[in-house]
């Protein structure tokens, strides 16, 4: 399985019946494919969903139905449009339960910075800073290292902040770590991966379990 | 009827000014009205100050404008679908102003309700060069951002009765109604008008007493159509 899709399938994982959800644009969006079968999600877009489903058919596109990062969708029986003020009220008022999103750089305290690298890369902010400061949990997904290979998870974010201390779970292609009031704890290992090699890969002290960690 | 609400395209934007700040509605494609934007590229308005949620892509929607050198500053929350409109930011040709996405909503909102702005905690963290003034209340600091007009909306609805009252579509709907709020001029371009009465009383999205003229398209371009680069390959 591509890492993308072992990333999403695990991140389905901490999604409840009945909660509403926001997925970001890139790995966070593959996680339509693995919501729980037979159980209400509600899946929120920016542009104005309460209620998406998954990404249009070839051929079955409706111009006027995208999600937030353009691509055409669907949206399930019982969903709602509505305008960019609500759909912000949303958001802002704390209705988003779990919002997954990507990540340049994420602290140790769970600052979480994905937005700007000044003077390389600067596409704005989008509705990223209100999902990470006002949804109830957010989830990060992932690779473990940047393509240079540093490490993605640090002591303190180089980068300018989306939000500071918003990320509860970080779930990346080596292992799925929770960020607490104590610092950061190793929970999973992906298949054929060690505890060796996520501690080397992460720079900020990773505390790990005396038992046996889970695979996913 | 003397009063009528219903323009050609032409003498809808006629009146439009260079300098002038241009409210745009959509977020991508959807929404955005892509017949008035051609008018006035066609009709050479330049130094503009445009509002829209993204930059648009290549080609598409407030790009061309951007492209030929017609707009001197963007205000926005998203612009990484538009390289070109980027690469302008970094020559110093095109000053962007980047709002997180539902405050700039707010901020126009604001503009549109006769409110001076809003109080928001979005961002504190940024420090004191984005923060200009803080405000307490029960306890929580907030900012202040002002509310923010436009001279001029342009404005993109499914459906439209002659007096004005609008009907939007599924995504389509997005930044139309709090963009046509808050303009001196609201031009509306529209698939469809219909008689007044056409449209259920319950059933109208924005009242027409925010519209002052309506467009009907005449030309349903590639940019109203699907976008193949946005769509799942056969």
């Amino acid at each position: 399985m591509p890492y993308k899709h072992r990333i999403a399938r695990r991140a389905a994982q901490e999604i409840e019946a009945g909660q509403i959800i926001n997925l970001g644009i890139g790995i966070p969006n593959l996680i339509m494919d693995y919501l729980p079968p037979g159980q209400q999600v509600f899946v929120h877009a920016e542009n104005g969903i309460w209620g998406m489903g998954p990404r249009a058919k070839a051929g079955q596109e409706d111009p006027d139905l995208i999600d937030a990062g353009a691509a055409y969708t669907t949206v399930v029986p019982g969903a709602a449009f509505f305008d960019s003020l609500m759909s912000f009220a949303i958001i802002r008022s704390g209705r988003i339960d779990v919002a997954f999103l990507g990540a340049l750089e994420i602290a140790q305290n769970g600052d979480l910075a994905n937005w700007i690298i000044p003077g390389k890369m600067t596409p704005g902010i989008g509705g990223g800073m209100e999902l990470a400061q006002k949804a109830r949990k957010v989830v990060v997904l992932t690779t473990h290292v940047a393509k240079s290979g540093q490490p993605k998870i640090v002591k303190n974010c180089s980068l300018p902040l989306t939000a500071p201390a918003c990320v509860a779970l970080i779930i990346t292609d080596l292992a799925v770590i929770e960020v607490t009031a104590e610092g950061l704890w190793l929970r999973e290992l992906a298949e054929g991966v060690t505890v060796a090699e996520v501690v080397a890969k992460t720079g900020a002290p990773l505390q790990v379990p005396s038992d046996a960690l889970p695979r996913f | 009827m003397g009063n009528s609400k219903i323009f050609s395209v032409g003498d809808a934007c006629r009146s439009i000014v260079d300098g002038a700040t241009i409210l745009v509605g959509g977020f991508g494609q959807p929404g955005t009205p892509n017949s008035l934007l051609r008018q006035l590229l066609a009709q050479g308005t330049k130094q503009l100050t445009l509002v829209k949620n993204d930059a648009s892509e290549p080609g598409l929607g407030i790009s061309p404008l951007i492209e030929a050198g017609r707009v001197d500053r963007l205000i926005a929350s998203h612009v990484g679908l538009n390289p070109l409109a980027v690469a302008q930011m970094n020559e110093g040709r095109l000053k962007i102003d980047i709002f997180p996405q539902g405050i700039l909503a707010e901020k126009i909102r604001a503009g549109g309700a006769g409110l001076g702005g809003i109080l928001t905690d979005i961002g504190l963290h940024l420090g004191s060069s984005l923060v200009a003034q803080l405000v307490e209340v029960d306890g929580i600091s907030y900012k202040i951002e002002p509310a923010l007009r436009g001279n001029v909306a342009l404005i993109h609805a499914e459906r439209a009765d002659e007096m004005g009252n609008l009907v939007f579509a599924k995504t389509a709907y997005n930044f139309n109604p709090v963009m046509a709020m808050a303009a001196d001029l609201v031009i509306v371009e529209t698939a469809e008008i219909v008689p007044p009465g056409a449209i259920d009383p319950d059933h109208v999205h924005l009242p027409g007493a925010f519209v002052d003229r309506l467009v009907l398209i005449e030309e349903f371009g590639p940019e109203y159509g699907v976008l193949k680069h946005h769509a799942l390959q056969t």
